[in-house]
């Protein structure tokens, strides 16, 4: 489903963050990105929903190459990718429903639409009694819960989780961890950059580790490894 | 596009344009001052030609003739007058006639002359048009050297001076309009980015969500274009009933001066002042969408 080759990446200040990258990922998968801080994780992500595009390689996606791809196809390319991130980067000024509606706005659908399907998600993450919540009221747990929910909206074919549980407490994380696994098993494919190595250990996922760029490891079912 | 979407662009324009209230009535009213410079000098260019034209058409030489001339003396007058350079009619005006015109133009109040036929102290004249404008006054000047020709009268000037006056309206109205204009699109420029940088992470999860440029854009767009507007309906309303009050009170108190008051024309001229103020709104909220954001 997705498929890195000969992957680079030299930023215009001259960082080389990917190094000859080859990685694929199947339907379903879920993958663990692990390593230390600078090794290219979170370029890896954006080189995948064309955030960034790559100095040299291609990268695809279902079949399509996202290197090639026209700017204006690149909206249509995201809302097939759900993304979470360590800061949630929800909208201060919207509650939980109209965050998630926001991704379903963004689409053009209608409100009959946003009103049928925004609670069915809300109910899955376990928000759905905070749906009139503004994020600034809410534990940094249901802010990412609603962040996932926000994802997950669109039925995206694969999300892209950047450390989503580098702000939240191991209890918290665990939990989230657990919704992850849920809409995992529904078959949505998960790519997920972690530094919580108790959980990757916990978990038995595919673990791809990386350290300068480059890909040292790549195990199914692996552990964190280069700490313990 | 769906109706949510048009609604959530709305919505987000007037959001906007409320957060940046004071740079959003700024930008309106310079709009408004704009629009109201153009608006008036067109009103006023459009009136003098309006007035010239009029008044052109009646530009005539009024010869005024000695009593008692003979009736050989007067054809022979009526030949010399239609050889004088750049004449192109004569006619002429028994002293009767010349009392008839008089009193109708009094109207209602023309019984203050009753009484007059009897001694009647109009001269004959005769009416002499020329072919142009800028023919009369050397004309009046060789009409009034002939003999049998008691005084010779013309409005003096009014057409030179009221076309040289539309000349200096034409140049500084476009010229205020320009630099105002520019101002207007600067300044909604200014209120666009403005509201651009107030949004700019919720930008950024709109790309992250999948937006297209045209919805991110979108509301920004509407933003100017809504300020735009806006300037222009309240510069319309100002023109529009002022200029009506204006032709009432002419009616009353000028009732000779014609004035443009043609539907037709002042929808046009209205028309114009709305469609340039959505202009602006529009160029400001382009100008600054292509510079500062990029997506
Ligand atoms: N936008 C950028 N411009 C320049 N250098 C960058 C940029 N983003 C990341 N880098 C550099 O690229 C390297 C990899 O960064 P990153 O992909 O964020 O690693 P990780 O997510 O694994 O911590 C780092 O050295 C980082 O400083
Ligand atoms: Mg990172």
């Amino acid at each position: 489903m997705i498929q890195l080759y000969n992957v680079s990446k030299i930023y215009a200040n001259g960082v080389k963050a990917l190094n000859d990258i080859n990685l694929h990922i199947r339907k379903g998968e879920f993958v663990f990105l692990v390593g230390p801080s600078g090794a290219g994780k979170s370029t890896l992500t954006k080189l995948i929903c064309r955030e960034e595009l790559p100095s040299r390689g291609q990268v695809m996606i279902n079949g399509r190459n996202v290197v090639r791809m026209k700017n204006r196809e690149v909206p249509y390319l995201r809302r097939k990718i759900g993304m979470v991130f360590q800061d949630f980067r929800l909208i201060p000024g919207k509650t939980v429903f109209e965050n998630v509606a926001f991704a379903l706005e963004i689409t053009g659908a209608s409100t009959k639409e946003i009103k049928r399907v925004v609670p069915t998600v809300l109910r899955m993450v376990g928000l759905e009694k905070k749906a009139d919540m503004l994020p600034a009221h809410l534990s940094g747990g249901e802010q990412q819960r609603t962040a996932v929910a926000r994802a997950i909206v669109n039925n995206p074919v694969l999300i892209l989780a950047d450390e989503p549980t580098g702000n939240l407490d191991p209890e918290t994380s665990w939990e989230l961890m657990k919704l992850f696994l849920d809409i995992n098993r529904r078959g949505t494919t998960i790519l997920m950059a972690t530094h919580a190595w108790d959980i990757v250990d916990a978990m038995k996922k595919r673990v791809v580790a990386m350290s300068h760029g480059l890909i040292v490891r790549d195990e199914e079912s692996g552990g964190y490894g280069y700490e313990s | 596009m769906s109706l949510n979407t048009l609604r959530y662009y709305f919505r987000e324009a007037a959001t906007s344009i409320v957060r940046n209230s004071w740079l959003s009535i700024a930008s309106v009213g310079t709009i408004i001052i704009s629009l109201l410079i153009l608006g008036g000098s067109l009103l006023l260019v459009l009136n003098v030609r309006h007035i010239t034209s009029t008044v052109e058409s009646s530009l005539e030489i009024t010869v005024f003739l000695a009593d008692g001339l003979e009736q050989e003396h007067l054809d022979r007058l009526e030949e010399e007058i239609k050889f004088v350079p750049g004449v192109a009619r004569v006619q002429f005006v028994t002293k009767e006639q010349a009392l008839e015109e008089l009193k109708e133009s009094f109207g209602e109040r023309a019984d203050v002359l009753s009484g007059l036929e009897e001694d009647n102290p109009l001269p004959n004249s005769y009416r002499v048009k020329t072919r142009e404008a800028r023919m009369v006054p050397d004309a009046a000047q060789q009409l009034a050297e002939l003999d049998g020709v008691e005084q010779v009268r013309y409005g003096q000037g009014v057409v030179e001076k009221l076309l040289a006056l539309t000349h200096w309206v034409r140049i500084w109205g476009t010229v205020l309009l320009v630099v105002l204009g520019a101002a207007a699109v600067f300044l909604i420029a200014t209120t666009i980015r403005m509201s651009v940088f107030a949004r700019r992470r919720e930008i950024g999860i709109m790309k992250m969500l999948g937006a297209t440029n045209l919805f991110v854009r979108m509301p920004f767009m509407l933003e100017g274009m809504i300020i735009g507007l806006v300037g222009g309906l309240v510069a319309v309303l100002i023109i529009n009933f002022g200029y009506l009050s204006l032709l009432n009170k002419v009616i009353i108190t000028l009732p000779f001066i014609q004035l443009v008051d043609d539907p037709v024309t002042l929808y046009r001229v209205l028309g114009g002042m709305l469609g340039l103020g959505f202009g602006i709104g529009a160029a400001g909220s382009a100008i600054s969408l292509h510079r500062f954001l990029r997506v």
